[in-house]
């Protein structure tokens, strides 16, 4: 997406007064974006919170070339604990979890960023257009989506997990199963936003200029909606996580050779009093990716949302 | 308000028929009841397989098995399983165990995050609402099964050995061949309820207070509030009286929408603990491809979100009488 938050240069120009006028004092002037940017700047957990995930993220895609075992590489330690050699242990097979961890980081982050980028992507424009155009359109779009809510996703994710994939499978169609009932809540929010928007003058200016409808939405409504999308796609990343690691859990996700942390969980929960490890360093790290996505989606909502952020109770 | 009850009553009915025709279809692509059949060596001769087709009704046009189906459900005939289990007996029997636990973590849940939220919106930014918002953000960022072996290992484990005999059960949702009354029984049950409950009420409960807290703080914000206190009312009044009324009314849509992902997160728990109900009956139904069962379940599990969203819309109506009359 284009950044559609600064103005765009002409639209500068026409506002700017002329530089040659001299004033006493000078008061620097601050995009929309540069505006976000402080605002969210001063959310020190945030911050702090995006860094970590960034390094996860970063250690977790140098993790072939950081550490000597892969994923699928066989040692003959078999089922030890946390040592030197190997910081996580190891499986009664030999696989060492440290390896084994840095995969399937990799694997769910993955999943996780292609279901929130895939979900925020059609819900928006699902939302948009609903809400856009109204009236017969939007109340059969919005009672589709009521009656996929009335449904538990997990039983929808397990059936197309089934149709699909067979019961599981590769990363890309877990990720696509997952969409495919994550774009609800946007697709709500962003229309419910649509409803009040389309009422604006500027989108009345707009349409006497002549603009169509599609350039309305994009190019006028759709940058308005930035922040709740921003802020909505950064909550399904953390949702994305966690649901592939409970399809996974239930073995309708992930499947060996293929990893994930939530592959990993499950088959060392069931040594969870012997071999503790097994279960408690992917879990941990699974906590750790989901936090920090929450506190970076908190911080973003207070950067991009000020209205909602209250100083006073 | 009975009029605003009945239209919401009714529309209901429509939404479950509309959801089962979406679940039917869906089901009907998903699998091939006989496929264990027909995959099987040596091959199972062509006259049973078209035999068990036609006693399943798989012989018929989609809309016709549709129509066979619901008219059987209507009358409580869920029709044929592919294992042979009366679905209708099996689905009663599970539905009261799974009901107990999602029932009792919602309430459960639903106080808690009433408490907090409210608490920690009247004192905002003090060490009470920072330890709550951590927490919340913690079990938000937990997969239920990891807080469940959590709960086990150390809870459960722990207290088992301080008090000397199993008081928290982490097996099963009752012991086998338990006999006696009502009461007998409960103890035991209530042991076993414990730590599922526990698990499954605390991800709902992280989200419902940040709900709640924010839904409070709008309030408290707003001009109305500001006018009762300055009209002399006290603190406490203005809060129960006035503004706890109005915060309730968004975590009530709240809590009926994420009914159904209660009803998921039972799945996983119940698995967590070895559960004979709701969840371990869609797992293997899904994995028996048994379409009738897994039917069953989904149409099951489609009632009780329209009956908590019915019952949401009947609160809401009760706590905001704009909607009454709108």
């Amino acid at each position: 997406m284009p950044d559609l938050t600064t103005p765009s240069p002409d639209m500068v120009e026409a506002g700017a007064p002329s530089p040659a006028i001299d004033r006493e004092f000078t008061v620097g002037r601050r995009s929309q974006s540069s505006l976000v940017l402080r605002r969210f700047l001063q959310h020190r957990l945030a911050v702090v919170s995006l860094g970590v995930f960034l390094a996860l993220v970063l250690i977790s895609l140098l993790g072939e070339v950081l550490w000597q075992y892969t994923s699928t590489d066989i040692t003959d330690d078999l089922s030890q604990g946390p040592s030197k050699r190997h910081p996580m242990g190891t499986d009664s097979t030999g696989h060492d979890l440290l390896g084994q961890v840095l995969a399937g980081t990799r694997i769910s982050i993955l999943v996780a960023l292609l279901v929130a980028g895939l979900s925020t992507a059609f819900g928006t424009v699902f939302g948009a257009l609903s809400g856009f155009y109204g009236g017969r359109t939007d109340a059969v779009m919005m009672r589709t989506v009521d009656l996929l809510l009335t449904v538990p996703s997990l039983a929808i994710l397990l059936t197309l997990s089934t149709l699909l994939a067979g019961g599981g499978g590769d990363p890309v169609t877990i990720a696509l199963i997952l969409a495919s009932l994550s774009w609800l809540g946007i697709a709500r929010v962003i229309r419910g936003l649509f409803l009040s928007l389309r009422e604006k003058e500027y989108v009345e200016a707009a349409r006497c200029l002549g603009a169509t409808d599609r350039r309305i939405i994009f190019r006028h409504l759709l940058p308005n909606a930035v922040g709740p999308i921003i802020v909505n796609a950064t909550i399904t990343v953390a949702f994305a996580i966690l649901a592939e690691t409970g399809l996974s859990y239930l073995g309708f996700g992930i499947k060996f050779p293929s990893t994930s942390l939530g592959l990993l969980i499950s088959v060392g929960q069931s040594a969870a009093s012997t071999r503790p490890w097994l279960f408690y360093f992917p879990g941990l790290v699974i906590i750790l990716i989901a936090l920090t996505i929450n506190f970076v989606g908190d911080g973003m909502r207070d950067a991009l949302d000020p209205q909602q952020r209250r100083v006073r109770a | 308000m009975y009029v605003y009850a009945l239209r919401r009553l009714l529309i209901s009915g429509p939404l479950l028929l509309i959801s089962s025709m979406i679940v039917y279809t869906l089901v009907h692509f998903t699998g091939d009841p006989l496929r264990d059949l027909e995959g099987r060596n040596p091959p199972v001769p062509p006259e049973v397989l078209q035999e068990r087709r036609r006693l399943l009704g798989l012989d018929k046009s989609l809309p016709e098995q549709y129509w066979n189906w619901l008219s059987g459900v209507v009358t409580g005939d869920f029709g044929p399983s592919v294992k042979g289990i009366d679905i209708g007996a099996d689905l009663s029997t599970r539905l009261a165990v799974t009901l107990r636990m999602v029932v009792l973590a919602m309430i459960l849940a639903v106080i808690l995050a009433m408490v907090v939220g409210v608490l920690s919106a009247v004192k905002q930014y003090s060490p009470i609402d920072y330890t709550a918002t951590l927490l919340g953000f913690l079990a938000l960022s937990m997969p239920v099964f990891w807080l469940a072996a959590l709960l086990k290992e150390f809870l459960a484990i722990e207290l088992n050995q301080l008090v000397g005999r199993t008081v928290v059960y982490t097996v099963g949702d009752s012991t086998p061949n338990l006999t006696g009354s009502f009461f007998d029984k409960l103890p035991n049950q209530l042991g076993h309820l414990v730590l599922p409950t526990i698990a499954l009420a605390a991800v709902s409960y992280a989200a419902w207070s940040r709900y709640q807290r924010s839904s409070m703080l709008d309030v408290l914000n707003s001009d109305y509030i500001r006018l009762a206190r300055a009209k002399g009312l006290s603190r406490s009044r203005v809060l129960v009286r006035h503004a706890l009324r109005c915060a309730l009314i968004p975590i009530t849509t709240v809590v009926a929408l994420d009914v159904g992902a209660i009803l998921g997160g039972a799945v996983i728990t119940e698995r967590v603990f070895a559960w004979h109900g709701m969840g371990e009956m869609l797992l293997s139904s899904v994995n028996d491809q048994d379409v009738n069962r897994l039917l069953a379940w989904l149409m099951v599990s489609a009632l009780i979100v329209v009956v908590f969203n019915l019952i949401a819309d009947l609160l809401y109506a009760f706590l905001d009488p704009r909607i009454r009359y709108a």
